[in-house]
């Protein structure tokens, strides 16, 4: 097998690779971007509504601090405050980079950067209503961003590997991660990545669920790679069901919708939130819409035949505002719903959007794992950042524009980090010819194996089991019961088979191997929410219906060996300001 | 069941390619093109190999020769493109094959690079953003929603012509997108190299490109534009 070597290598092109890419590139150290897709075809293109972030343009009075407090509100106070302290904190000076590498972002009559509200946003700690905080590039903004990203990183000569994709990595003897094995898939030429950095910037796992937002590629091949290797996974229980997914197609329909004064009814024509969420309404927290939504269903109140859905309003902001501010969602709305939004309601479901969880990561983005006593401890080599990282940022439940910050910002802080690590100098041992074929056996028996199931089949097994047993509402003996299905599916999927031995454009190959990351992450979220015997944020069990701080009050730990589930501290001990106390969490 | 007839060619096991016929049961769903090619992989046969990933337009992955006519799978509904039951489905013309429906994207991806699609701008930046007024904002609407997803320039004949040469309608919307930002300095040096008989000129005004770009974009308008511009600095 070919060797090629790097200082920096990181796994994943979109935003969070893509910025981090960009710092390492700029710094001079031999950087390369392996990626499965061209990188402008990564999910964050699909982002719509925006980037939240203290900018002080919709209200110059705005704070950072404001935005910190609801985002720790909104992650119910598993966020870690360190962290989203330094992301909102340094977000300002992140997007203002954005821009100057020439994001088109909307603008105000003054020529700033237009913000719009977004759910969760308050002004002066929760006392001064409603914030528009969310930086926005029409409905368009994850387009933009990922595309002026990859336009920097062409002008920084950044080294792409595209349609690539990482199968495992690679330890050595004293456990450092010290690269990836990793398939060509136009040739099917299978070489070992070196690299003194590996950084993880692989995205999220929608695809576990039948009923996603997400990308066909959002397959959860991080959280694979690095529970295979002993790296343990955190609050993977907390999943992200957006309200606003279209109904039937699952694709996504902005927050910012009702940023703009869209709202949602039920079959009565009802504005429901109204009941939920007196004060927010429409913009309260994801999992609270999410939850209400499902209420209005489950209590005879849905729209349509079957009363499966709701509906979300926009007809009333006219015509143009829909076109200027939300031209993108006309667009989904009228292709994939057969409704135009400027006269009729979106029928709407919540629908799997995003992972909260993920490798747990300091503010740097070096990946963490907990030994023995408890203690963090740094894995050497490796990084992770954006949404397969878990800094944690979002804990229990994410602010909607909060993903895009979170992945500009710690990708930003992974390159940074990376290079003055670099500057001083890393130093591991070299990968063994044993270690190196040890990264590259699950590839190496697929394929050689001849039998086994259809990966087509397999897969949506597994996701027909995660949308029923672990949705929005679960249940401990549903759970349970979830899990005997996937302890089914196991070696089943362990043992899937692959058909087509060709090279050259495999993705029969790439779709098997992807399958066993769907599974992987897939167990742990099940694992860890049978656990968790609370319901916070977008946690909602209905036989523990309470929030409990005592026991639960902190992070889960997911390790792949044994299954086991421990728990974390979390993370109450912000530089610059006090400790937001946890507090009821109403809207 | 809808006739579906596949573009297939493996390099490995082919001398030629050849067009693979399947029976796909829609159960009378308008599904998207897309779905038909899923449900042949999952059903039929899993060898048959495409690229994509969003599913909803705005990724740029799945653009394919859908009955005579480039477009998006994921967003072409069934409605739209079969005739008397039946649906050709071919890579994008003009560009090698690397197996099947997938094409080598180098040449595409090089015509983009070419036109240095990034913002110039040697000043020192201001401690926030650089303002722009609304109006200059708007000058970017309908060139920077570009997805690269090849439709346009693999439906130009001028492209298959000389693909090396001239820059084609994705990589020209691309160059004028950075020539109508009020923020760019470089428009003297962007005009300066697109200043020959190829990369700008060979456009025809055929307007293939607009007939089938999926985001309803206007590339042979910002080409127009271009030529004004460069025939304003000639002057």
């Amino acid at each position: 097998m070919r060797t090629i070597s790097f200082d920096g290598v990181i796994v994943g092109g979109g935003g969070a690779g893509m910025r981090a890419a960009l710092q390492l590139a700029q710094s001079g150290y031999k950087t390369a971007v392996i990626s499965k897709v061209f990188p402008t075809r990564s999910h964050t293109v699909s982002a719509q509504g925006g980037i939240t972030c203290a900018i002080a343009s919709a209200d110059p009075q705005d704070d950072w601090r404001w935005h910190m407090y609801d985002t720790v509100k909104g992650s119910d106070y598993i966020g870690d405050q360190d962290a989203i302290e330094y992301m909102c904190s340094v977000g300002p000076e992140a997007i203002f980079e954005l821009e100057h590498m020439g994001l088109p972002f909307s603008r105000t009559e003054e020529g700033r950067i237009y913000q719009r509200p977004f759910g969760g946003q308050s002004k002066n700690f929760g006392e001064g209503g409603q914030a528009a905080r969310t930086c926005a590039a029409a409905d368009r903004t994850g387009h933009a961003l990922l595309h002026t990203l990859y336009q920097n990183n062409v002008k920084n000569e950044t080294v792409f590997f595209n349609e690539w994709f990482a199968t495992d990595l690679v330890k050595n003897q004293d456990g450092a991660v010290v690269g990836v094995i990793a398939i060509c898939i136009e040739t099917g030429e299978t070489v070992y990545v070196k690299s003194k950095a590996t950084v993880f910037a692989t995205g999220g796992a929608g695809r576990i669920y039948a009923s996603t937002t997400n990308a066909h590629i959002n397959t959860g091949d991080g959280v694979g790679m690095a529970l295979r290797a002993g790296v343990p996974v955190q609050d993977m229980e907390m999943w992200q069901f957006h309200p606003t997914g279209i109904y039937g197609a699952g694709t996504l329909v902005t927050e910012g919708c009702r940023g703009e004064g869209g709202y949602l009814i039920n079959a009565d024509g009802e504005r429901f939130m109204e009941r939920y969420a007196p004060n927010a309404k429409d913009l309260a927290g994801r999992d609270v819409v999410a939850r209400s939504m499902i209420l209005e269903i489950l209590e005879g109140r849905g729209c349509g035949p079957d009363g499966d859905h709701v509906k979300l309003k926009l007809d009333h902001l006219g015509e143009e505002v829909l076109e200027s501010r939300l031209p993108g969602i006309c667009e989904l709305s009228r292709t994939f719903a057969h409704v135009d939004p400027v006269k009729e309601p979106i029928p709407v479901v919540p629908t799997c959007h995003y992972m909260m969880g993920g490798i747990p990561t300091n503010i740097h983005g070096q990946a963490l794992t907990v030994d023995a006593a408890g203690n963090d401890q740094v894995i050497p080599g490796l990084y992770a950042c954006g949404e397969v990282a878990c800094v944690s940022v979002h804990g229990a439940n994410r602010l909607g524009g909060n993903s895009l910050l979170d992945l500009v910002v710690f990708g930003r802080a992974s390159g940074l980090f990376i290079e003055d690590a670099l500057r001083q100098g890393i130093e591991m041992r070299d990968a063994s010819a044993t270690d190196i074929e040890s990264a590259n056996e699950r590839l190496v028996a697929l394929n050689e194996r001849n039998d086994g199931e259809n990966v087509s089949a397999l897969r949506k097994e597994l996701q027909g089991v995660m949308q029923n047993y672990f949705g929005v509402f679960r249940k401990g003996e549903f759970m349970q019961e979830g899990i005997k299905k996937l302890d089914d599916l196991k070696e089943r999927i362990d043992n899937v088979k692959l058909e087509d031995k060709s090279n050259a454009f495999n993705t029969a190959r790439v779709e098997c191997l992807e399958l066993q990351n769907l599974f992987e992450t897939a167990e742990a979220t099940a694992i860890v929410a049978e656990a968790r015997k609370e319901s916070r944020g977008a946690h909602a069990r209905e036989d523990f219906t309470e929030r409990n701080d005592d026991e639960w009050l902190c992070h889960s730990i997911y390790h792949r060996e044994g299954r086991a589930v421990s728990k974390r501290s979390v993370n109450f001990t912000p530089k610059t300001v006090d400790t937001f106390q946890p507090k009821v969490r109403t809207y | 069941m809808l006739q579906v007839s596949v573009y297939r060619f493996n390099p490995e096991t082919d001398a030629a390619p050849q067009m693979q016929e399947y029976q796909v049961e829609t159960g009378g769903k308008d599904l998207m093109v897309l779905d038909v090619l899923e449900m042949i992989k999952a059903e039929h046969d899993a060898s048959v190999t495409y690229r994509r990933s969003c599913r909803e337009g705005v990724c740029g992955s799945d653009g394919l020769n859908i009955n005579g006519k480039n477009g998006l799978a994921c967003i072409t509904p069934l409605s739209d493109a079969v005739k008397n039951n039946k649906l050709v489905i071919r890579p994008l013309p003009g560009l090698p094959v690397v197996r099947d429906l997938v094409v080598d994207m180098s040449l595409f991806y090089a015509q983009y690079e070419k036109i240095e699609p990034y913002l110039q701008n040697n000043s020192p930046a201001p401690a926030i953003e650089r303002l722009q007024t609304p109006e200059d904002r708007a000058k970017l609407d309908g060139l920077y929603e570009c997805i690269l997803c090849a439709c346009c320039s693999t439906s130009c004949p001028s492209f298959w012509w000389n693909p090396d040469r001239f820059v084609g309608p994705a990589g020209l919307l691309q160059a004028y997108r950075f020539l109508a930002d009020s923020r760019d300095q470089a428009t003297d040096e962007r005009l300066a190299k697109l200043d020959d008989p190829f990369s700008v000129f060979r456009c025809h005004g055929i307007q293939n490109c607009v007939n089938v770009c999926p985001k309803g974009l206007n590339p042979t308008r910002a080409i127009g534009h271009i030529r004004t511009m460069l025939l304003n600095r000639a002057a």
